[in-house]
């Protein structure tokens, strides 16, 4: 393992992702998978799954499994440290100065300009876990559970994290026949 | 503000429950947060965690966390920051390693590989409107004409040329520091001219 890598590639990830967690997933996802090799995507759509049927920041939960997958203990003070304290610590030191950059347009101009490169990796991303999903259990099927969960979660209003419990019951339920 | 011991009691506290409370990431458990911060320990009121709130907001980086480590600085210093983000974030860490571990123990159950094959269709929906909150935003902050062409500038560089994703997220968050005050000038001169 090396340590290094991992923090880095949690850092870059992280202070690069404007906007909350859910915008470094993405980012997360170039530096995982595809860069320093981790987790394949089949491991990342899990990782995601869990990571969102549990409670808490989405972004310090991928940095805790992938550290502690790496490197034990030490990987995941190192992923979480990246991912946590760089800007947790600007924000704290900063708090003076960025009082002046709030309203100024520089701020707004890279919070806006961020969100189409955003809105396209997310969308790269939602590709390959939908090539990942028909690999497994093929297109159809997945379309078929992919219709029913966007009806849940939009118009059923079903929270994300039940509609993820659900899928669960209706895996081990029906799909284990067919994949045993 | 209760001294020593009490003030860290509080910390591990109010922002375990709201990392074990909040669902849906980050942005979503900011309610809680301030519920626990304003309203329950009175530790700043309402306008110094909204303006708090928006200082964080102009950072990168999960916005969660930052407030946890704000709050605990402000109460008990260095040592106080580091309580309330450990606090807030390590319960949901460990329940992360266990539940993936005993996941990929039983893999070959087939209950369990079922399991992860029901799920993976909906993790594609979640990111898909994911995807299309971001482009949303894009298209009503930016204009869609502008978020159009970044949106497919951005997928040629990331997807065609390759770039590196990160270079790319560089290069557009420093163009971005300037978008406003071009496009201040372009209409400035646009008036200009049709004064003449």
């Amino acid at each position: 393992m090396n340590g290094w890598e991992l923090f880095w590639g949690f850092f870059v990830a992280n202070v690069l992702g404007y906007g909350g967690g859910p915008s470094s997933i993405p980012l997360m996802q170039e530096e995982i998978v595809n860069h320093y090799h981790w987790l394949t995507n089949e491991e990342f759509a899990d990782v995601l799954a869990v990571g969102n049927a549990l409670p808490g920041p989405i972004a310090t939960k991928i940095a805790a499994f992938v550290g502690y997958r790496e490197a034990g203990w030490i990987g995941l003070i190192l992923t979480t440290v990246a991912t946590v304290v760089p800007s947790a610590l600007a924000l704290i030191l900063l708090l003076r100065i960025l009082n002046r950059f709030r309203e100024s347009s520089v701020v707004k101009g890279m919070t806006l300009l961020v969100q189409p490169v955003i809105a396209v990796m997310m969308a790269g991303l939602t590709w390959e876990v939908g090539k990942v999903s028909a690999a497994s259990i093929g297109i159809w099927q997945s379309l078929g559970i992919a219709g029913v969960s966007l009806w849940a979660m939009t118009k059923g209003r079903i929270h994300p994290a039940w509609v993820i419990v659900g899928a669960f019951v209706y895996g081990s339920l029906v799909l284990s026949h067919q994949l045993s | 503000m209760p001294e020593g011991i009490g003030a860290y009691k509080e910390l591990v506290l109010a922002m375990g429950r709201t990392g074990i409370l909040g669902y849906g990431g980050g942005p979503s458990v900011i309610p809680l947060i301030r519920y626990e911060a304003v309203t329950r320990y009175r530790w700043l009121d309402d306008d110094e965690f909204g303006e708090i709130l928006a200082l964080a907001n102009t950072l990168p980086g999960p916005i969660a966390t930052k407030m946890a480590a704000y709050l605990g600085y402000k109460q008990k210093g260095a040592s106080g920051a580091v309580v309330a983000v450990i606090a807030h974030i390590l319960p949901t860490s460990i329940a992360m390693i266990a539940l993936l571990g005993i996941l990929y123990a039983l893999r070959h159950s087939g209950i369990v590989a079922g399991m992860i094959a029901a799920v993976r269709p909906v993790i594609f929906v979640m990111l898909g409107l994911m995807a299309y909150e971001f482009a949303a935003k894009a298209w009503k902050g930016l204009g869609k004409g502008f978020a159009v062409g970044f949106g497919l500038s951005a997928f040629l560089l990331l997807y065609v040329l390759n770039v590196h994703p990160g270079l790319v997220v560089a290069v557009f968050l420093a163009y971005g520091s300037v978008h406003l005050k071009m496009i201040d000038r372009w209409r400035h001169q646009l008036k200009e001219r049709g004064k003449k």
